[in-house]
């Protein structure tokens, strides 16, 4: 009788939290998510590292937050120019919230190699 | 002018039924919704209530006189209907704020909800509410971290946290059960929880627990990259055998323990909160007995009395039902005491159950948990119902996996992260839920199989207790 299985084997994956378990993101649904962080008032905020340090507190910071910043193409150059700048890089865009001192939104968008 | 001693059986009306009052801010303010016995005039029932949770008893005594009573005495100050029922009404009762030892929930609860229920001129009696006055709530510590704690310790920001109880609850030795946690945590949830009757029993004794499981977080945390914890379940028969449990916890490194707050009693749980502050860790609190008291409409204390009595005593997460799952649970006023665990004021609101403005001061926040009886088609309703700010938990949802409880998680995990991803787009969730979910089974094998799984799983039944409307 030939050998048959249903029962798949789940391998552990690496993954950077949230959206870790989701296809990298088109063009389009980056924007999606800078306009929901926009719309809600938080400010964007670039930050990158290296995939050898990724479980650090903190990432450097790619220049500052941008406080206040409304323009979602802005905020695409920028996640550009820190991937440029450092290609080896995980790049993550955060939205944070000057309220409750938190971030409302982060997730990876470059993953560094 | 001083008082003469007057020996007797008065009304209590007489004294406790003051409807020209008006509260003070300070003043600790309760809802009861009263049933009386037939004949006896509301007032009567009002005033009685407010007396019995007092300072007053059923006769004059003459020790009144040595003090001021009128200071400290409870009042009733307004009744109103009861939407919908004859038999019942709500009276509104101000107690003044020197009735209570301050940061003692213990103390507020026995006087407000101790001899008075048992009280022969009611037939039923339900705490509906509390506003508790900021003067108190500043001499409680309340959450030992609160919501933006947590998230800053365990790195989860943008989506409510994923987690799931260990199946079986019981009979498991430690190694067995530190598998099931592995399993869970490389699989993608961020928390995995002792089930409430987890102690330590002949089958599994805590250490042995404890040790198994803190190698299991550690595995995952390194093999995932990802931050994870597990309730390690503290509860136990003596405050002694809690806190020793709660050290060796921290010795292991681990990030989170576990209380059962009213099984376990308020005092052990303030106790143990005030421990997690000194000590850097989380609380999550587990709500076993909860429905003896608050299921039933008539009698007995409503969930969101309890669920502000934990914000007060400490506590990082709290269980609230599902509202979508096996269990009892309303939605509008699963809504009104959500607000009351996470929010910094709750304004009054009668169509989520709210009865009083409360102001909560700067007490940090509690995340509320959706535990049980729920699977990965509820996720679009419950990531609209609850927000980010919750802990949602799937157990038979995540191990009942036909390849396990790593392809649960995983699958539970793409189905949180498509539905945030979609809210956040500005899709309605709950509405399109179906198209959402079966997109993502696309790239998720695992979610396929889960959708399969439970395609026929509901649970439809009408809740026993509603909110009072007409």
């Amino acid at each position: 009788m030939p050998f048959k299985s249903t029962v798949g084997d789940y391998q552990t994956v690496a993954t950077l939290e949230t959206f870790g378990f989701l296809p990298p993101f088109t063009q389009d649904e980056i924007y999606d998510q800078i306009a929901y962080i926009i719309a809600q008032g938080w400010s964007p905020l670039v930050e990158h590292v290296h995939p050898s340090n990724s479980m650090a507190t903190y990432w450097s910071y790619w220049k500052l937050p941008f406080f206040g910043e409304k323009d979602l193409s802005v905020i695409v150059n920028e996640l550009e120019a820190c991937h440029r700048a450092y290609p080896d890089h995980h790049v993550r865009l955060v939205g944070y919230d000057a309220y409750t001192q938190s971030q409302g939104a982060c997730f990876v968008v470059f993953e560094g190699r | 002018m001083a008082k003469k001693y007057d020996a007797g059986v008065k009304e209590y009306r007489d004294t406790y039924w003051t409807p020209e009052y008006v509260p003070l801010d300070s003043d600790l303010l309760a809802c009861f919704k009263c049933t009386g016995q037939e004949g006896v005039p509301r007032e009567e029932v009002a005033a009685a209530v407010a007396a019995e949770s007092s300072t007053g008893t059923w006769s004059t005594v003459w020790s009144e006189l040595l003090t001021d009573l009128d200071f400290y005495k409870g009042r009733c100050y307004r009744i109103e209907d009861v939407p919908g029922d004859k038999d019942s009404f709500y009276a509104f009762i101000a107690y003044p704020l020197d009735l209570f030892e301050e940061g003692s929930i213990t103390n507020v609860l026995t006087s407000l909800v101790g001899n008075v229920f048992g009280f022969k001129a009611l037939r039923h009696l339900r705490l509906e509410d509390i506003r508790f006055p900021l003067a108190f709530i500043k001499t409680c510590m309340g959450p030992p971290n609160g919501i933006q704690v947590e998230r800053d310790r365990m790195n989860k920001y943008g989506r409510p946290l994923l987690g799931c109880t260990i199946k079986p609850k019981l009979g498991l030795s430690g190694k067995n059960y530190g598998r099931v946690v592995y399993e869970c945590l490389r699989g993608g949830l961020d928390f995995t929880k002792d089930d409430e009757n987890i102690n330590s029993q002949p089958f599994q004794r805590w250490q042995n627990r404890f040790e198994f499981v803190a190698e299991a977080v550690k595995l995952a945390e390194q093999e995932t990259g990802e931050k994870k914890g597990h309730y390690l379940n503290c509860t136990a028969a003596t405050p002694e055998e809690m806190y020793e449990r709660a050290e060796f916890a921290k010795e292991l490194g681990q990030p989170i323990i576990m209380h059962d707050y009213i099984t376990g009693g308020f005092t052990a749980n303030t106790g143990l909160a005030k421990w997690c502050r000194k000590n850097g860790m989380l609380l999550h609190i587990h709500r076993a007995m909860h429905a003896v008291i608050d299921r039933h409409p008539k009698h007995g204390i409503h969930f969101r009395v309890l669920a502000k009595c934990l914000r007060l005593s400490g506590g990082d997460q709290l269980h609230t039902g599902t509202v979508v799952g096996k269990l009892e649970g309303d939605r509008q006023s699963t809504l009104g005491y959500i607000d009351q665990l996470r929010e910094s004021f709750v304004p009054e609101d009668r169509s989520r159950g709210n009865f009083f403005d409360q102001d909560w001061g700067s007490m940090g926040g509690v995340f509320a948990v959706a535990s049980g009886g729920i699977h990965v088609w509820h996720m679009p309703a419950l990531v609209s119902i609850f927000g980010d700010d919750s802990v949602l938990q799937f157990g038979g949802g995540t191990h009942g996996h036909p390849w396990g409880s790593a392809a649960g998680a995983a699958a539970n995990r793409v189905a949180l992260e498509a539905c945030v991803k979609a809210r956040n787009a500005g899709r309605e969730i709950e509405r399109e839920g179906r198209d959402i979910l079966l997109e993502a089974a696309k790239h998720s094998p695992e979610l396929a199989i889960a959708l399969e799984t439970w395609k026929e799983i509901k649970f439809e039944f009408d809740t026993v207790d509603k909110l009072d409307v007409n």
